[in-house]
């Protein structure tokens, strides 16, 4: 589903370069549950945006499907987003003005899904992650946790194949964060694939393969057995 | 993301910050309540003079007489020739002979204007008679020193009662009141209550010159008028060869003139109170960037969650519109309100008129579209990780 070949990102600096991708190749499959790990700044990050199509690298091609992404407009990366991804971010990236049920909405109204058809799916994603009771809740009127899981629920509630986890419990505490994982590891199981980012190697060890990065490289990619 | 969508998003942001969705609409709200006000007292302004016009006639031509004319001038067997030999365009005519007097009753005395007239003018300009009559074609024919008076006057020498047998002398000669006119304006003085009429040709005599500088004519067919004001040209130029020795016109030409001479007021006025909403849309532009970059964030989720670059425009300028359109109407409703309040303390018509309101509306939208779209253009072509970033 997923291939990189040969990725950088380079940021100039100055006088000199920060590689935070340092030649990356990495082959994701569909229904794969892949945790990505290793120290901060290490360029995780930076790889899932680049999964992701929040950015392009540097150099290297990244092939979605078969499909050269850096041959595709802004739009079409827009739909592709829309359609096939689901974020989930360490800072949950809610919109504050809006309610939990009007965030978890957004991806259906861009994707065009009439008002109707948008209520069931809205709530459907808002009860599996146990928040349906706060759908008229603004974010700043929910703990980190339930805010979390509006941002899961989001994520969820386009039904896209792949999931793109940046350190989903970073903020949380580690019952909750569990829980979160615990959902996480359910939509692997349901079908959808999905790519954890965490410098936690506990987390990762929920995950059937390990990517190891250090300073933008691959150090180790190594199947987990349970 | 349609339409409704970003309508109410745009009207829940202008809920939440309401000073300073009131501020941004400032610009807008005193544009359009400035060119509201001064359409509405234009418009009034306008309908009350030809309304004024009207009730003197519009099928009234004025004839008026400068030059001497060498030896020949255009006398009265002239004018009633030409009104004669064109029953199509002409159905009568009245010379007006203007002088100033001092009429008298015993002791009581008064500085008017007479006004030399035949029989015709009685109806050429509606004058009516409280009692007694108007002229007649005997007066004028043989000279006769016979008045009608007007309210004004009638109150002044005879604290309004007037009999059969009631004379005043004006400049010293005795006259006979045969008429008194209703009264059209409180009976005050120097209104046109303030008048006594006579026959012209007696008005000749009394002023000392026989040549008759002021006409009206009544036109037979309004919708003929220019025609019928054409001949009358012909007719005049024929005696007086240079067509600057007399003018002819008529109330409906007046009107036109008039009418058109308050719309270019109107426009200029309207143009430069349409300069504060061109500094409305600045405003709103200025606001709408600032937002952009306050929003950035926002921005930047929406466009990970697959905004297109389409739906992050329409979003930022439908906001746009709507601000400029809220400002708009507050600015109407504003408008007519001072418009209506201005007219009753000042004692004038004021006349909001529904094309105003609609054009208004519409540019004040289109101000909303046209300034909100450089920031919308800007949010759009944000990169999202830089947006998803930015702090
Ligand atoms: N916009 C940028 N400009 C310059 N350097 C950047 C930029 N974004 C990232 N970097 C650098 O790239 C490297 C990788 O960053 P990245 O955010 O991918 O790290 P990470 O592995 O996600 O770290 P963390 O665990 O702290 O989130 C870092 O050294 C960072 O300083
Ligand atoms: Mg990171």
């Amino acid at each position: 589903m997923i291939q990189l070949i040969d990725i950088y990102k380079i940021y100039p600096m100055g006088d000199e370069e920060v590689h935070a991708l340092d030649g990356i190749s990495l082959d994701i499959k569909e229904r794969e549950f892949v945790a990505i790990i290793g120290q901060s700044g290490s360029g995780k990050s930076t790889c899932m945006n680049i999964i992701g199509c929040l950015d392009v690298p540097t150099s290297g091609s990244y092939l979605l499907n078969g499909q050269d992404v850096s041959a595709m407009s802004d739009d079409q990366q827009a739909h592709f987003r829309n359609k096939t991804v689901g974020f989930v971010f360490q800072q949950y990236n809610l919109i504050q003005k809006l309610t939990a049920y009007e965030n978890v909405e957004l991806p259906l109204i861009y994707r065009g899904v009439h008002e109707r058809d948008r209520r069931e799916v809205v709530m459907e994603a808002l009860e599996k992650v146990g928040i349906a009771d706060k759908h008229k809740n603004l974010p700043n009127q929910l703990s980190g946790g339930q805010q979390q899981r509006v941002s899961i629920a989001r994520a969820l509630a386009g039904k896209p194949s792949l999931i793109l986890a940046d350190e989903p419990t970073g903020a949380l505490d580690s019952r909750t964060g569990a829980e979160m994982l615990d959902f996480l590891q359910q939509l692997n199981g349901e079908g959808h694939t999905l790519v954890l980012i965490t410098h936690d190697m506990n987390v990762a060890s929920r995950a059937k393969r390990v990517v190891s990065l250090s300073d933008g490289r691959i150090v180790e990619d190594k199947e987990v057995r349970h | 993301m349609n339409v409704k969508q970003s309508l109410l998003m745009a009207l829940k942001s202008m809920k939440t910050s309401k000073m300073r969705s009131f501020l941004t609409m400032l610009g807008i709200v005193i544009g359009v309540a400035s060119v509201i006000i001064l359409i509405s007292i234009m418009n009034g302004l306008s309908d009350q003079i030809t309304s004024n016009l009207k009730n003197a006639g519009t099928d009234n031509i004025t004839v008026n007489v400068f030059g001497r004319g060498g030896n020949r001038s255009f006398q009265y067997d002239d004018m009633e020739r030409v009104v004669a030999e064109n029953p199509t365009f002409f159905t009568s005519f009245s010379p007006n002979v203007n002088a100033s007097v001092t009429v008298k009753n015993g002791t009581k005395s008064v500085s008017t204007s007479v006004r030399g007239t035949n029989e015709y003018y009685q109806d050429i300009q509606s004058v009516e008679v409280e009692a007694g009559r108007f002229l007649e074609f005997v007066d004028v024919e043989r000279l006769q020193k016979v008045c009608v008076i007007g309210s004004y006057i009638a109150e002044e020498l005879f604290d309004g009662s007037v009999y059969e047998d009631s004379t005043v002398k004006i400049n010293g000669s005795t006259y006979a009141v045969v008429g008194v006119l209703k009264e059209t304006a409180k009976s005050e003085e120097a209104s046109a209550d303030d008048i006594v009429y006579i026959p012209y040709s007696t008005a000749t005599r009394l002023s000392g010159n026989s040549n008759i500088g002021n006409w009206v004519v009544k036109a037979a067919d309004v919708s003929n008028i220019d025609a019928a004001i054409t001949e009358l040209r012909d007719k005049l130029y024929l005696v007086y060869g240079d067509s600057s020795s007399y003018r002819v016109s008529s109330m409906s030409q007046l009107i036109e003139t008039l009418n058109e001479i308050t719309s270019s007021i109107s426009m200029v006025l309207v143009g430069i109170a349409g300069i504060s909403l061109v500094v409305g849309g600045i405003g709103i532009m200025n606001i709408m960037l600032v937002s952009v970059t306050e929003r950035t964030r926002e921005i930047g989720i929406r466009k990970a969650l697959g905004a297109r670059r389409r739906a992050i425009l329409s979003q930022f300028i439908i906001e746009a519109a709507t601000t400029s359109a809220a400002g708009g109407i507050i600015g109407i409703i504003l408008g007519i309100v001072l418009a209506l309040v201005a007219g009753s303390l000042l004692d004038m018509a004021v006349k909001p008129s529904i094309n105003a309101v609609l054009i208004a509306f519409g540019v004040s939208v289109a101000i909303g579209m046209v300034f909100g779209y450089f920031p919308a253009g800007k949010a759009a072509k944000l990169h999202p990780i830089d947006a998803l970033r930015y702090e």
